[in-house]
């Protein structure tokens, strides 16, 4: 490791990761005086949070009545009951102030006419405990994502929070079950760096890059959860992948549910509105999972659209011109550069695509890292907050615009938590050199890499495996033939090559350490959605279609040594946080 | 001294050629503009021969192809894919554009690929954008109010936030500065049309009440005043939208207040 020259750094905190979430924590520690600094292996702006699309959700009742309460039975009922409610509870309850904060920020939002925020229809969102559709989601145009993360980047400059961009994060630094830092690579220089921390904030996102068609960026690999993963701790839920109802068909590209939020609907080949048969209440504005595998059935018994009848269409052909031009513009330009279609014309054929990771890094409500050790015990010195963390309030199936809320609201939450615990300028302690040995020994191994397997071609066997293997249906049969096969890239890293081996943007390398990464989060996915034996939310055995509350009530917790897991529970909070809301006991989950 | 010839490490070379194993009968060549600072080397153009008939539609896919199939080392970034993240800025078949929305059978005959014009080259496809992050954080790009009602939000009149549209989609990837001769002389100083229609997204929102020394702040000579409405930057912008617009209306506002 002596090649290396190692940079060394001290801060109160470390927040890795620029997009909504990692953000609006770093904003928060500024704010708290905290000395922080925000990794990240892109410039902010080039978030995946920029791709966010219809909205974000709080009960603001700008658009008739609405309670945060009906927003939080919402969200239990989407989350399948795997959510913890009393996470669930922070979560509505502060996603009104969130959003107001947004505003004050600077964030375009569309306007109604009395100049408030626009709020607009979305799946799975009602009205009195489920009794009919409320229009709670606020949005900037069909590119609110990209309107937030464009606001909070102006709001961390203007706190001048201490970027590191361009940096790639190896690994966490451990000591004893604390976390004490992490060790990053500086593309722009190819130095390394090690940032010691009072606490580290993990916000990378998901790992939607397991699969082979995804609405996910190329960077969303989850290094978050992997270095996670490789530092001991477990991983939460990882069998919950949201399969998104409406990615154009053969490019995977989101289409945002606003647009069956503004009055867009599905058609199959028979030209029939087949969610009515569904979900007779709330049609195509059923929540995604539901929506998802009813496309699904369709296709597979014969009534999908295409040469293939493998995708179905969706249309808002109908819908007034003005309505498109100002609510919906971002997906005009998406259905015209990668369906080459007129949406006003003609509908966009689309398909389930893979979009949203429900499982993640297990925290509280506080964002504080939590591992089981007998009973639920939090992880000294770490965070997780975003799609990288599972806190859970998504449970089994995250509804749409709930993301974006959680992203500020839990971002918030880990810069007030961070700045009860940390006091300002506290010294740090002396950590043992091993921990870094051993990062760097890592990071060598892979650099000087000479053999035979091409990094692409072991990501290419992983994507198609999770793809086949792990899709929006599963069975035994596919899973148990899915954990041997999604071993074999695992196993292939044994003797791959990496051709490059510079240090200045050696993408050759990252996206090698960036395979190193999803490849965990493969095997923890597949192991977990094997040992569920039930259906819930996102997660869809054929063989075990209902949901099993006796057996299944609970969280999985996943452990990855190498391609060896460790597979735990843990039980679904079943309070409240306050006596402001009651409890909501399981149902039956019809939309 | 004035140095009048170019430093040599400046010079372009023939670079190698990849040539096809496919056996494909659709093959296009592919020139890509290859710079690695740690080789010591001058820059140079490697060639690939592309398999046309297993590539989908986007310079980007090409570029994927070819790094995913034939050569792992080739540096360039990207992340959405989908023209909302800013990341893949290139320029291709000479013009700046995103390589995730450019589809490549758009060029006619070989597909030349450079980085950005007028930037550092980083490696490769890399530029180095930092001064222009620079330019746009000194533009203020945050609202300033002073209202303290935590409760409500600032109201906004449709039309009013109808003024924004057009401004607040820029994804900031610096085609429309890259392409602009004004900005190539005098680049440290000109804050170039990304920055500029940044500047006015905040100077016409009707919530901000820093207006005035937003324009102020922008009315100078090297600051605001090097645009001479060449439009190549409207030209380029890959989101359809109109910098040089934005500047025009800044030079009015500031003309007729």
């Amino acid at each position: 490791m002596s090649e290396y020259n190692i940079i060394d750094h001290e801060y109160d905190v470390v927040v890795l990761g620029a997009g909504g979430s990692g953000l609006r924590a770093a904003v928060g520690l500024s704010e708290a005086g905290l000395k922080t600094a925000c990794i990240s292996k892109v410039f902010p702006t080039r978030s995946h949070t920029s791709a966010a699309q219809g909205g974000i959700s709080a009960a603001l009742g700008n658009m008739g009545e609405d309670d945060w309460r009906w927003h939080m039975y919402d969200t239990v009922k989407g989350s399948d009951w795997l959510g913890d409610q009393d996470c669930i509870e922070y979560l509505c309850k502060e996603a009104p102030r969130a959003v107001l904060e947004l505003e004050r920020y600077g964030v375009p939002f569309s306007r109604t006419k009395d100049g408030k925020i626009y709020q607009r229809s979305f799946g799975g969102m009602t009205k009195n405990y489920g009794n009919e559709t409320v229009q709670r989601t606020c949005a900037a145009a069909d590119r609110t994502g990209h309107a937030i993360l464009h606001t909070m980047y102006g709001q961390a400059l203007k706190h001048n929070t201490e970027f590191f961009i361009e940096y790639f994060a190896l690994d966490l630094l451990m000591n004893n079950g604390e976390c004490k830092g992490l060790i990053a690579w500086n593309l722009n220089d190819g130095t390394i760096h090690r940032f010691r921390s009072h606490i580290t904030i993990i916000a990378t996102g998901g790992y939607g890059k397991t699969y082979y068609s995804s609405t996910s960026a190329h960077t969303c690999t989850g290094d978050g959860n992997g270095m996670a993963l490789r530092a001991g701790l477990p991983l939460q839920d990882m069998e919950f992948v949201q399969f998104h109802p409406t990615g154009i068909y053969g490019h995977g590209t989101l289409i945002s549910e606003g647009v069956r939020g503004e009055g867009g609907y599905l058609l199959n080949s028979k030209g029939e509105r087949f969610m009515e048969r569904y979900a007779p209440k709330a049609k195509d504005l059923a929540s995604r999972d539901v929506v998802s595998r009813s496309i699904a059935i369709e296709i597979n018994e014969g009534r999908g659209v295409g040469n293939e009848k493998d995708h179905v269409h969706l249309h808002l052909d109908h819908l007034d011109p003005k309505v498109i031009k100002n609510r919906l513009p971002g997906i005009s330009e998406s259905s015209r550069l990668f369906a080459n279609v007129d949406v006003t014309k003609e509908p966009i054929p689309v398909v389930p695509t893979v979009h949203y990771n429900m499982g993640g890094i297990p925290t509280n409500y506080k964002a504080e890292v939590i591992t089981l050790d007998g009973t639920e015990k939090t992880v000294s010195g770490l965070m997780a907050i975003g799609e990288a963390a599972c806190v859970s309030v998504h449970g089994a199936n995250r509804l749409g615009s709930n993301s974006l809320i959680d992203l500020v609201v839990f971002g918030r939450a880990a810069a007030i938590r961070a700045a009860e615990i940390v006091k300002p300028g506290t010294p740090h302690e002396k950590i043992p050199e091993n921990e870094t040995e051993k990062c760097i020994d890592r990071f060598d191994k892979f650099r000087n890499a000479n053999g035979e397997n091409k990094t692409a071609d072991l990501r290419l066997a992983m994507q198609k495996t999770m793809q086949s293997k792990c899709a929006v249906f599963r069975t035994e049969k596919t899973l148990k033939e899915g954990i041997n096969e999604i071993r074999k890239p695992f196993d292939g890293m044994d003797s791959i090559s990496v051709k490059d081996k510079s240090l200045i943007f050696n993408t050759d390398l990252v996206e090698t350490l960036e395979f190193d990464n999803l490849i965990r989060q493969a095997i923890v996915t597949m192991d977990s959605a094997y040992l569920r034996k039930e259906s819930r939310g996102a997660h869809a055995r054929e063989d075990f279609s209902k949901r099993d509350d006796k057996n299944f009530m609970k969280h999985t917790i996943s452990w990855c040594n190498g391609s060896e897991t460790k597979i735990d529970y843990r039980p679904v909070h079943t309070s409240t946080l306050t006596n402001e809301v009651q409890y909501f006991p399981p149902q039956e989950r019809v939309y | 001294m004035v140095q009048i010839n170019l430093p040599k490490n400046s010079k372009v070379q023939k670079g190698e050629y990849f040539k096809d194993k496919t056996g494909s009968k659709n093959i296009r060549k592919v020139n890509i503009y290859r710079w690695d600072s740690s080789t010591g080397k001058n820059p140079r153009i490697d060639t690939y021969e592309v398999d046309m008939d297993n590539c989908p539609s986007k310079v980007l896919d090409l570029l994927n192809k070819i790094k995913n199939e034939i050569d792992p080392s080739i540096a360039y970034r990207r992340s959405c894919a989908h023209g909302v993240c800013g990341s893949c800025a290139m320029n291709m078949d000479g013009k700046n554009g995103l390589a995730c929305t450019k589809p490549h059978s758009e060029i006619k005959g070989d597909i030349n690929i450079y980085p950005l014009p007028h930037l550092k080259v980083q490696k490769d496809l890399i530029g180095d954008l930092d001064t222009l992050y620079k330019q746009y954080h000194s533009v203020e790009p945050w609202l300033k109010n002073s209202a303290k009602n935590n409760d409500k939000e600032n109201l906004q009149s449709i039309e009013d936030r109808s003024k924004l549209d057009g401004l607040y989609e820029c994804i900031m990837c610096a085609c429309c500065s890259t392409s602009c001769p004004s900005y190539w002389w005098n680049g440290d100083k000109y804050l170039g049309p990304a920055v500029l229609l940044q500047a006015y997204r905040w100077i016409i929102d009707s919530r901000d009440e820093d207006k005035k020394e937003r324009l102020q702040k922008v009315a100078d000579e090297l600051k605001l005043y090097r645009c001479h409405t060449i439009l190549n930057c409207t030209n380029a912008c890959p989101k359809g939208l109109n910098p040089a617009k934005a500047i025009a209306e800044i030079k009015k506002m500031l003309a007729t207040t």
